[in-house]
């Protein structure tokens, strides 16, 4: 009698009291605020884009290069300096001493840095010469006239 | 024990962040209105340049060995310098800000091997921020600060010190006899305190290196050169007797003081540059909520030409302790018109703010005489909103002139380079 198994059995749900909400704010007459307990915060685009703000920097995309990967001309490239460099990233570079936004390849001891357009050849250091990344991009904002 | 955090050839460094075509050029960034160098990389120090060099003595290295001169970009240092502050906050509990590029950490209670945290640190600085920094380490302030030296200099030049103390210093974990070589090595000069005349007293008394320093009994110290020279022998023996700083104390003294881009003569420029730098320094007096009992304005031609000289200053008392600019743009105005002359290139100006006091005290007094003393602290408040949130200059007053840089007297600034961080139109651009 004492090894009845009853796991199978569906068992009924206990109805435990109902703790009430402490109110904090004085009760008025009227319709209440129904947002009143949810405390949402606004959604914040500077806590979206920026996760590092030490490390993060605002360039601006000239040219057209990187329109295969949604990067267009005027864009302004969200570049977080903190992201260690990866392949397939997009990064900013330092090429001949200027900045170049190029999408990082690395594999098999090769990298280069790629267009996201098949009419730009890909840049490939040369012997002897380091490819310097100087930030990872991770978001491109675009503005529209209104 | 404190760490001392101080940005390598600081301003040159910020600008190179941005223009990496800088990287291994001698370069140079010049005071306001251009005068002379106030940063040098390494490669212009190389050349010989020195600290506050003027730069038309300099100049001809631009054409004989590529040395590039900027001007000041105040905008661009000021954040990156909030950036490297904030990320060597984490070296330790507490931080004293020093100065743009320097910050003292107090690393009491910190575990771990502080030697590997600081050049994590310094790492971190390099890699989020672009500046290169040194870190020194030391049980009182100056000795973090004789540690940052030696972290500076081991790196910049190879054979000062030994290298594993380049880049990050800690004094704190040397032996005894490396203690005393690196102490040998150091020439007084270089200690924090020490001015040039100190240290030319104390190398005719044939103290010529901190080894010498350090060997000084601080009483015979004391009584042969001052307490100040005493308490730095006593940190630099290992017994703490500066304390971090945490909360700077409001100013005795407000001054917004400049030298003009060309020579001005007529009062009418003089009264719109007065009227400018006295609307600065009382914005700064009301950022530290006190009130002004004094104005001191003064005007002068350049000691460096030739032309006829005159310098003259005045102060000028407020009818009452005030902060509003109104008040203390017409008591500089006041002053200008007792001290002008004309016929004379004045090439600086400046306002001073004396007798301060918190704005929390007012004396009472007996209403005798009708003014307006209604109180006009929200206008203030709303004149430094405005210019806080649309930029310098938004709102004036009028007799500082609406002609902005083109001003006769107002900076040259011909080789800044742009607001990189600060303003949306001068963002860096990268090709894509």
């Amino acid at each position: 009698m004492n090894s009845v198994l009853i796991s199978h059995t569906p068992v009924p749900v206990s109805s435990a009291p109902l703790l009430a909400l402490l109110i904090r704010n004085r009760v008025c007459a009227g319709f209440p605020s129904p947002a009143e307990d949810l405390g949402a915060q606004r959604i914040d685009l500077t806590q979206m884009l920026i996760t590092h703000a030490q490390a993060t920097y605002f360039l601006r995309a000239r040219g057209t290069s990187m329109e295969g990967v949604g990067i267009f001309d005027n864009d302004i490239l969200v570049v977080d300096r903190a992201v260690k460099p990866r392949h397939n990233h997009i990064v900013v570079a330092v090429v001949d001493g200027d900045f170049t936004v190029k999408t990082l390849y690395q594999r098999a001891g090769r990298i280069k840095l790629k267009a996201a357009n098949p009419t730009f050849a890909d840049i490939v250091p040369k012997e002897g010469q380091t490819l310097e990344v100087w930030g990872v991009v991770t978001s491109s904002i675009k503005q529209f006239k209104v | 024990m404190y760490a001392l955090v101080d940005g390598n050839n600081f301003y040159v460094s910020c600008e190179r962040v941005f223009r990496p075509s800088l990287n291994g050029l001698p370069v140079c960034v010049l005071s306001n209105n251009d005068g002379c160098a106030i940063a040098r990389s390494n490669e212009a120090k190389a050349l010989g340049i020195a600290m506050g060099a003027p730069w038309f003595k300099i100049k001809h290295l631009a054409e004989s060995d590529g040395l590039v001169a900027l001007s000041a970009n105040f905008a661009l240092y000021g954040d990156l310098s909030d950036r490297m502050m904030s990320l060597a906050a984490g070296l330790g509990p507490k931080q004293e800000i020093y100065s743009i590029d320097e910050s003292f950490i107090d690393l009491t209670g910190v575990p771990g091997n502080l030697t590997e945290r600081s050049h994590k640190i310094r790492n971190r600085i390099l890699q989020w921020v672009g500046i290169p920094c040194g870190i020194g380490i030391g049980t009182t302030k100056t000795l973090a600060k004789l540690a940052n030296h030696v972290a500076k200099t081991a790196e910049r030049k190879p054979g000062s010190y030994p290298e594993q103390l380049a880049q990050v210093c800690n004094l704190a974990v040397l032996t005894p006899i490396e203690l005393e070589s690196v102490f040998a090595a150091t020439p007084v000069s270089e200690v924090w305190g020490v001015g040039r005349q100190i240290s030319k007293q104390l190398i005719e008394g044939n103290v010529k290196t901190v080894l010498d320093l350090v060997r000084l009994d601080p009483a015979m110290v004391k009584r042969r050169w001052s307490v100040v020279l005493e308490r730095t022998v006593r940190e630099l023996q290992g017994t703490p007797c500066v304390e971090l700083e945490h909360s700077p104390q409001p100013k005795q003294e407000i001054a917004c003081t400049r030298s003009f881009g060309h020579p001005v003569t007529e009062q009418s420029d003089l009264a719109e540059a007065i009227t400018e730098f006295a609307s600065r320094a009382a914005q700064k007096l009301r950022k530290q909520n006190s009130l002004a009992g004094q104005v001191l304005c003064f005007i002068r031609t350049s000691p460096f030409r030739q032309d006829a000289q005159y310098s003259r200053s005045i102060t000028v008392p407020l009818r009452r302790p005030s902060a509003d600019t109104a008040v203390i743009v017409a008591a500089a105005l006041n002053g200008l018109a007792a001290i002008y002359r004309c016929g004379f290139k004045m090439a600086k100006a400046g306002v001073m703010l004396l007798e301060l006091q918190p704005d929390t005290v007012q004396q009472q007094e007996l209403a005798l005489e009708d003014d307006d003393a209604a109180d006009r602290g929200r206008l203030m408040t709303t004149l430094d909103g405005l210019n806080q949130r649309y930029g310098r200059g938004t709102v004036l007053m009028a007799s500082a002139g609406l002609a902005g840089n083109r001003r006769a007297w107002s900076m040259k600034q011909e080789r800044r380079t742009p607001g990189y961080t600060t303003c949306l139109a001068d963002i860096a651009v990268a090709r894509a």
